[in-house]
């Protein structure tokens, strides 16, 4: 769900709490020898007994017989293990965004034919709400796996990688085209195989964008898990235990202590994964900025430096990691030995036709040759919808649109004053972010069904729709949040005192000074949220709580019904309606905003 | 005595060195896709017909004005880029792509930040195939010699600048190149600094200490060219050529200010700043001497662009440079000007040259002359100095006078930028002529010629519109 076209700029956003500089890194990079193992490596191999049992539990679930709906218990004993399953499922996930990010996004960069398709596709893809991708996912996979629950459950792995992939990819896409020209120049100078440049300079150079935005993918996880736990298709419905399932049917059931008791554990889990895995990670991946002087606050982890004391890990690093990655260094050197670096392939003149652009050629001509099948399947199927539904598609479109600029409204109106508020103040910016970051990555999702408690007073139509509009703005208000808050940070000090010294008050102080400056970080925000907003409409606009189901005429809940229903056909013009209307709006609004944003606004 | 038989004589061994590397007719074109308005199809050329060999033991040091495609041809010669046409040949082979025995010293030290010291100087050798061990072991000696002991586990943020250029040339020696190839890598270091890296790196290399054949360096100082080449290569632009080919002075006179030294010097500035002048003429003219040039020289030809291109000056420095040289009765050598005010050639040719297309001096011999305009200038009170620099823009710059013209001419005594632009555009890159447009609404608004809005984007005379000043 999160889209973001410049993540240099929403950097500033990911820095945890500032402390000291950092002057034990020489000894943190290199611990003393003959350490004695300590609490750090005691908490090294708990972590390490814990990911065990998990996986073998989890991996005698997926070889068991199939069972579809897999009965889930409210009992708080149970959350322990469903919060541990959604977790794995949400790693494999990732991982599985990771793997597709440095593939898709190396082979876009570098590759001038591939790029002028690779990128309009990633777009689209963007564009389109997960539920969209759930018919032709779970049916392929549970046909391919009928007798164990694997099929079902890669599925859920695959709809959560559709919510956390295209971010990342478009972060490290950008990354690997604007390298820097000397490092470019470095890399091929010192002959870096096409393999080794990548590992050395394409991938740290992407890592702080691609570290932001792997934070913004669990978010969109997190915030699609009940979608994708809980699958209705036609008349075959999956479950699968998990902490999505566990607080829908809290939420069906109306069982309000069950659902707050998952809440809590959600909660948990989210801070738990930001102290153990997202600080370290920042701190860490603080020496990949791009800077030439070091920036006087660098991120701190506690944890991270406990993990450098480590001995277990310095063992491992020295013993095994070293050791290993030189050895694969090598073996994938050797594979592709005649691939030295050599000139860019950008120049003017034609490459030579080498055994690659063969195979390069003939990939593309598969692929092409699917597209095409798989383009006249769809034109068949689209041909068999009447003019009335799309008349009909294209009303809901115009709904969904005016919720989405609806939530927007909204989420600027309080943003923007409370942002600047934040930035402005360093003591503030300094405690509030780290929790402004972590409550932004709670889903929304999860809570909504006891906001729904309140809304369901009102009359049907009326709470759902704030219901709805509430969900949007839940779900995407924080990219406008962090980047109202990043832009204010960087309004230049000097700018602030003059504005003080000439008496600049008031809201010709924000018309002249606060505005223009925000403007550019503001649209940045915007861009994320509301491409959010239009993913979400498949979970706001349909809404099942006490079993009831509940939806308001919109893109979201068509799409979602036609999932349900397994009406592909349907299923399928809805979602090209909402991918055009997206990518129109994208193209026609936000990037000429953003361009002028650019050209008349940044400061510097 | 001439300098040209003090040169031969010491260069002159029993038999002529190896030709380690030739480029022989390369030329570059640039954007070859870029259209005109009509349709035409134009790239910008860069490089014509650069002709030019580096020998075995040889200290070559390419020296030309911003843009006149050293960069651009050091990087064709390190393979790094292929010419338009020509061909570059190391050792009879012709190069296709960067060549193992070469290595580059950049002007942004080009230093891996997520790398340590010693990462970064092992980043050169991990194309070769040593062990890990080995590796270790060559780029810690690298480190060893060039002077980087004890920093092996910082990273480079972490170090000063002449430091991170340390790690730079370790990392370039470390793979024992045959060429050393530097583009400014002095220049981004402070004064001191760089005078310290120099020296050491001349010694290693007059020592014999690293196994380097040749070296190759382009600058932008002309002091540090005397002070280190062996050879002198004079570039000149629009297109990039060689302009000539000079012989640096004997060993014994390089780091002394001797005549020699010094001549040479005035010489290279003289060529410089006289872009339009042959150089062997130049050269014939300087005290009436005889001597040569080794390499070819070329005439240049008429400026590829059939437009007057203004150099990004912003005024004030053209004001204070000609109050300087009046206090210096109106003459002033020019290489003294850069030593004193330690400018080097990217920042002193612009300015002579703004000085020059403003009519307020003259370049002659290495010298600036003021003229007439230029002694009012430099004696002019604020007011004044407008009225002159008003006078003096209308009648030597074309597109300001074009501007004003247009602006008087259009009904609302308002004209468009984009206008403006697209018409620079037939000349110039987009970039480009943005910056010339720039420079141009800079020197007019000083002049107090017209005004310009920047927010839209819009030209006008102030009097005609002065309630849209913001
Ligand atoms: N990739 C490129 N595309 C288009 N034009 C280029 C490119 N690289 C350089 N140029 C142009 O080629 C010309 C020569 O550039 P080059 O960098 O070689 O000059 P230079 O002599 O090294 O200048 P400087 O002294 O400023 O470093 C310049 O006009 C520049 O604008
Ligand atoms: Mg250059």
């Amino acid at each position: 769900m999160a889209q973001v076209y410049l993540p240099e700029r929403s950097e500033a956003q990911v820095r945890p709490p500032r402390g000291p500089i950092q002057t034990r890194r020489q000894n943190d990079a290199t611990p003393t020898q003959g350490q004695r193992p300590g609490f750090a490596d005691a908490i090294v191999i708990i972590a390490l007994i814990g990911a065990v049992a998990l996986l073998v539990t989890a991996a005698s679930r997926w070889t068991a017989e199939q069972n579809p709906a897999i009965h889930i218990s409210l009992q708080p004993i149970y959350l322990p293990l469903y919060a541990g399953l959604s977790l794995l499922r949400m790693m494999l996930a990732y991982l599985l965004s990771l793997a597709f990010t440095l593939i898709y996004g190396h082979i876009a960069a570098t590759n001038r034919t591939a790029r002028r398709f690779m990128v309009p596709i990633l777009d689209i893809l963007q564009s389109i709400p997960i539920l969209s991708f759930l018919p032709g996912v779970v049916l392929a996979l549970v046909a391919i796996f009928p007798h164990s629950n694997i099929g079902i459950e890669m599925a859920a792995v695959i709809l959560i990688f559709t919510s956390q992939a295209w971010n990342m990819t478009f972060s490290y896409y950008h990354s690997a085209r604007t390298l820097p020209v000397e490092l470019r120049e470095a890399a091929m100078v010192y002959r870096l195989s096409p393999w080794r440049r990548f590992i050395r300079l394409e991938i740290p150079f992407a890592m702080i964008g691609l570290v932001w935005n792997s934070m913004m993918s669990w978010a969109g996880g997190w915030f699609f898990l009940m979608a994708a736990e809980q699958l209705q298709l036609g008349n075959r419905s999956f479950q699968l235990p998990g902490l999505g399932s566990y607080l829908q049917i809290a939420a069906n059931a109306g069982n309000g202590g069950a659902l707050l008791l998952g809440l809590f554990t959600l909660v948990v889990l989210i801070v738990l994964l930001d102290v153990v895995f997202w600080r370290p990670l920042v701190a860490w991946s603080d020496k990949f900025k791009f800077e030439s002087v070091r920036s006087t606050e660098a991120p701190e982890s506690p944890i991270l430096d406990l993990l450098r004391r480590s001995t277990i890990i310095e063992w491992f690093s020295l013993h095994a990691a070293q050791p290993g990655s030189e050895w694969i260094n090598r073996q994938i050197d050797r594979i592709f030995h005649n691939q030295s670096a050599s000139m860019p392939s950008d120049e003017s003149t034609p490459a030579p036709i080498t055994y690659k652009t063969v195979i390069g050629w003939g990939i593309g001509g598969i692929i092409a040759v699917l597209a095409m099948i798989g383009c006249l399947l769809a034109l068949h199927a689209l041909a068999q919808i009447s003019l009335l539904t799309w008349g009909t598609l294209g009303v809901d479109g115009f709904f969904t649109l005016m919720r989405t600029v609806l939530a927007m409204t909204i989420a600027v109106l309080w943003t923007v004053p409370v942002g600047v508020k934040i930035g402005m103040s360093p003591t503030w910016s300094r405690r509030l972010q780290p929790i402004v970051q972590v409550v932004a990555s709670i889903p929304a999702t999860a809570f909504f069904p006891v906001l729904l408690i309140v809304l369901f007073k009102l009359p049907t139509g009326v709470g759902i729709n704030i219901a709805a509009i509430a969900l949007m703005l839940l779900g995407t208000q924080w990219y406008v949040l962090f980047n109202v808050i990043a832009g204010a940070m960087s309004i230049p000090s000097d700018l602030r005192e003059a504005a003080d010294i000439y008496r600049v008050s008031g809201w010709r102080r924000w018309r002249t000074l606060i505005l223009p400056a925000i403007f550019p970080y503001l649209v940045t925000g915007l861009i994320t949220a509301s491409g959010g907003a239009w993913n979400a409409s498949i979970v706001a606009e349909v809404v099942q709580y006490n079993d009831k189901t509940i939806a308001t005429p919109g893109l979201g809940s068509a799409i979602a019904q036609a999932a349900a229903n397994n009406t592909p056909s349907i299923l399928l013009a809805s979602t090209l309606v909402m991918a055009f209307i997206v990518v129109f709006i994208n193209r026609m609004v936000w990037r000429r905003l953003y361009q002028i944003a650019e050209r008349r606004y940044t400061l510097g | 005595m001439s300098l040209s038989s003090k040169v031969t004589k010491m260069q002159q061994p029993t038999h002529s060195p190896a030709v380690l590397l030739e480029a022989t007719h390369v030329r570059k074109m640039y954007g070859d896709e870029k259209r005109t308005k009509h349709g035409e199809i134009q790239g910008v050329l860069v490089l014509d017909d650069v002709s030019l060999q580096i020998r075995e033991g040889e200290f070559v040091a390419i020296l030309g004005p911003s843009g006149s495609g050293k960069s651009t041809l050091l990087r064709i010669l390190s393979g790094l880029i292929h010419p338009t046409a020509g061909t570059v040949r190391y050792r009879d082979a012709l190069v296709m792509g960067p060549d193992p025995h070469l290595a580059i010293v950049f002007q942004t030290f080009a230093l891996f930040p997520w790398l340590t010291v010693l990462e970064n100087v092992e980043l050169g050798l991990e194309a070769q195939d040593l062990t890990r061990t080995q590796r270790t072991k060559r780029a810690l000696a690298a480190i060893d010699t060039i002077g980087l002991d004890g920093f092996e586990d910082a990273y480079p943020k972490e170090l000063s600048g002449g430091m991170r250029q340390r790690v730079g040339f370790a990392r370039a020696l470390v793979v024992e190149p045959e060429l050393l190839f530097m583009d400014e890598p002095f220049s981004a270091l402070d004064v001191l600094t760089a005078e310290n890296l120099r020296t050491e790196l001349l010694r290693l290399w007059r020592e014999g200490r690293i196994p380097t054949k040749a070296i190759l360096m382009v600058t932008h100082n002309i002091e540090e060219a005397v002070q280190m080449a062996d050879r002198l290569v004079v570039m000149g632009h629009d297109p990039g050529c060689i302009r000539a080919i000079l012989n640096g002075v004997p060993l014994a006179d390089r780091l002394a200010k001797t005549p020699a030294h010094e001549h040479l010097v005035d010489l290279v500035y003289t060529i410089i700043t006289q872009p339009d002048e042959d150089a062997g003429t130049i050269m014939a003219a300087q005290d009436g001497r005889k001597e040569q040039p080794v390499g070819p020289t070329a005439t240049p030809k008429p400026s590829g662009r059939g437009y007057q291109s203004l150099p990004h000056i912003k005024i004030g420095a053209v004001n204070g440079l000609a109050e300087r040289v009046q206090r210096h009765d109106g003459r002033e050598d020019l290489a003294v000007l850069g030593r004193e005010l330690q400018m080097e050639l990217d920042d002193i040719l612009p300015l002579v040259e703004a000085v020059e297309l403003l009519g307020f001096g003259e370049a002659m011999e290495g010298d600036l002359i003021l003229t007439d305009a230029g002694r009012r200038l430099a004696e002019g009170d604020e007011l004044q100095d407008k009225e002159i620099f008003r006078e003096q823009v209308l009648s030597n710059v074309e597109l300001i006078r074009q501007m004003k013209e247009a602006l008087d001419r259009a009904e609302d005594h308002e004209i468009q930028e984009d206008q403006i632009l697209e018409q620079l555009e037939e000349y110039f890159s987009p970039d480009e002529a943005r910056r010339q447009f720039e420079t141009a609404v800079d020197w007019a608004r000083y002049a107090e010629l017209f005004a310009y809005d920047g927010a839209s984007g819009l030209l006008y005379l102030e009097d005609a519109a002065p309630t849209s000043t913001q």
